[in-house]
């Protein structure tokens, strides 16, 4: 878990620098101090289990054995991308061919809430036909004053559906804060209507949140229905990188950056006798090198040939590449 | 072969294909134990089970984005919307995610969305609705609406086997209207893309689909009797448009009438207009008539509703004005 956490920084890192070098075309879209939670959340899956993540939950997406050179490759719209350049960030999706011990991943759309009724779909057609798939889909303070987070929701708790939703409180939906956003206490209550089991867990701390979504998993794997697990965390760059987040409050800042999910994680480690601090430091090392390679693998990649603009709209006439899981560092 | 209403056509197909493959599945707002508002889903339940056959809370989207989540998953979801009004609901799932999708990730979406549409019925403004033009600007969607009976059967089982996101239009007015022979199993089906040509004339060309196929026929007799040959051409599908038996038929005849009963502005004809008059200048005699329902909400009052619709008496006046020109 460590080295999962590790790499999402090193990768959102190297992405900084290629998006400095104007090398990323579109908008940079960090995860910065909230890593930890898309990363435990992650980890408490089975190889086969789907993942709906948003923008800002990469490490859910390297956990579950994308690689770093497929994120690269998206946000410098190359053509071997997964989405060949067609679409961006992690905006991609992987349906593993049927019987392969691999993840679904179905990346998120700019419209966002979106994703809980596709969600609580893909968790129906495994409750149909008695697979032990479970959903777990991400969705932001900001997103969930959606339509489609109700509607979605609401399905899945009727239905009794295999789906977990992991509801991030970053404070900021863009500039707006979440007191704007939702005038309950904490953001697992907006839950409490569905009938559905919720709770808040502190998003910055990487072992809680293993837990707390491991029972949420676990239940809803069992047959016994949807849950919500609150994470209270903080964004600690802009809405994207052009954002300067003047709108943040330093006070609110200096407090976070007290509880940097990776240095807390990387603390406790050692002060649990888990690991050794030379040991974590040679997964940095490794992390940075293998985040290095990727990003330098990617940038080798071609871009997108102008003659396929208007292919794969359709059934038949295009193929997609597919993303390579690959599956590593897991016990 | 059986004499069925074009109800019992829709309903065979959903029968045939939930039968024929164990994917398909419908879900939607009382189908189930009730058999739908219009009682197209009715024994379904009975005969394959709550589990293939739905009963949703009243929300579209989730309706149309968990359809979308199964169909990742390999199944084939067939969701109804009561009424295709209610289609605004979920906008962003069939235009920003099922659309979309493919060409964005190379991950399909064979959904089939259906509901009743259309007016003549007293539905007024929310129950009466012809959104075919909403989503002909939107690449990824396919579109089809029949006019008979066979084709709504053999539309809906193609729809259900398509590998992309149809949306599937049925005209509520025809619903128990009309009756005729229709095809069992496979032979049933009618492929997506392909227009009929539902009556042969060679005075001038009568461009249209769905309920209004029925307008144009009745048209097209009283033509007949002051010597006018009027050419049918019923598009059957709206997306991708058959343009080579839209333009073949305006060869023959020289002239064209587009009709349709979505509003005239920003309708379907506009977009058939632009192809006969790109593609098909040379042949024409005539300029290219349109003819659509007035730009307003569908009004409720059965005066007010046939003034706003298409009718017979309308297509004669104009296709006997083309013939004149």
């Amino acid at each position: 878990m460590y080295g999962f956490v590790r790499l999402t920084r090193d990768v959102e890192e190297r992405l900084t620098i290629l998006f400095r070098q104007s090398k990323v075309i579109g908008g940079l879209y960090r995860s910065l101090g909230q890593e930890g939670e898309s990363v435990a959340a992650a980890y408490a899956l089975e190889a086969t289990d789907a993942v709906l993540p948003l923008i800002r939950n990469l490490g859910a997406l390297i956990t579950m054995g994308v690689r770093p050179r497929d994120i690269f490759a998206q946000y410098m719209a190359k053509g071997p991308s997964p989405s060949r350049g067609r679409d961006l960030n992690i905006h991609f999706t992987h349906l593993p061919h049927p019987g392969a011990k691999e993840p679904v991943l179905v990346g998120p759309i700019s419209m966002l809430g979106t994703s809980i009724p596709v969600a609580a779909g893909i968790a129906l057609a495994a409750k149909m036909r008695g697979e032990r798939r479970v959903s777990l889909v991400f969705i932001g303070d900001g997103a969930m004053s959606t339509g489609t987070f109700h509607e979605g929701m609401n399905f899945a708790a009727v239905q009794k559906l295999p789906m977990v939703v992991i509801a991030e409180d970053n404070k900021y939906a863009y500039s707006t804060p979440t007191s704007k956003q939702f005038a309950v206490p904490s953001i697992d209550q907006r839950a409490a209507s569905y009938g559905v089991p919720h709770e808040m867990v502190d998003g910055n701390d990487m072992p809680a949140v293993y837990a707390a979504v491991k029972d949420a998993v676990d239940r809803a794997r069992a047959g016994r229905g949807p849950a919500l697990i609150g994470v209270d965390t903080m964004r600690m760059s802009g809405h994207a990188q052009h954002d300067d987040m003047r709108y943040v409050p330093k006070a609110l800042l200096d407090e976070w950056a007290k509880k940097d999910p990776v240095t807390r994680f990387r603390a406790r480690l050692v002060e649990q006798g888990i690991a050794t601090g030379a040991a974590l430091d040679g997964i940095d090392r490794r992390m940075k090198r293998y985040a290095a390679d990727e990003a330098d693998l990617a940038e080798q990649m071609p871009m997108p040939d102008p003659a396929e603009v208007a292919a794969g709209v359709y059934h038949g006439d295009h193929s997609a590449p597919r993303v390579e899981i690959v599956r590593q560092w897991r016990s | 072969m059986a004499v069925v209403t074009y109800l019992e056509a829709i309903r065979q197909a959903l029968f045939e294909e939930m039968a024929r493959d164990e994917r398909v599945f419908v879900l939607g707002e009382d189908v189930g134990a009730y058999g739908g508002a219009f009682k197209v889903t009715e024994g379904l339940q009975e005969q394959f089970g709550e589990h293939r056959v739905i009963d949703t809370p009243i929300a579209e989207a989730a309706i149309v984005g968990s359809a979308i989540g199964a169909a990742y998953m390999g199944m084939r979801p067939v969701a109804e919307l009561q009424f295709i009004d209610f289609i605004s609901a979920c906008f962003d799932m069939l235009t920003n995610f099922a659309a979309k999708s493919r060409y964005r990730t190379g991950a399909g979406v064979p959904i089939v969305v259906r509901g009743p549409i259309g007016g003549g019925v007293g539905g007024g403004p929310f129950h009466s609705l012809n959104p075919e033009a909403f989503f002909l600007n939107t690449p990824g969607i396919k579109m089809v609406e029949p006019a008979t009976p066979a084709d709504a059967k053999g539309l809906l089982k193609a729809a259900i086997r398509d590998e992309d996101p149809v949306l599937f239009f049925e005209h509520k007015f025809l619903y128990r209207r009309l009756k005729e022979d229709v095809p069992e199993g496979d032979a049933a089906i009618v492929p997506i893309g392909r227009a009929a040509v539902r009556r042969e004339g060679s005075d001038a060309t009568i461009v249209t689909f769905g309920a209004m196929v029925q307008t144009a026929l009745e048209a097209a007799k009283q033509l007949e009797h002051e010597g006018v040959g009027v050419e049918i051409v019923d598009l059957r599908t709206l997306a991708p448009i058959d343009r080579e038996t839209v333009l073949a038929s305006v060869a023959k005849t020289s002239r064209v009438l587009l009709l349709h009963e979505a509003t005239l502005t920003g309708g379907i004809g506009g977009e058939l207009a632009a192809i006969v008059a790109e593609e098909g200048f040379e042949y024409l005699d005539a300029p290219i008539a349109r003819l659509g329902s007035v730009d307003a909400p569908v009004p409720y009052a059965p005066p007010l509703e046939a003034a706003f619709l298409p009718s017979a008496a309308k297509v004669v006046e104009r296709v006997k004005a083309l013939v004149k020109y």
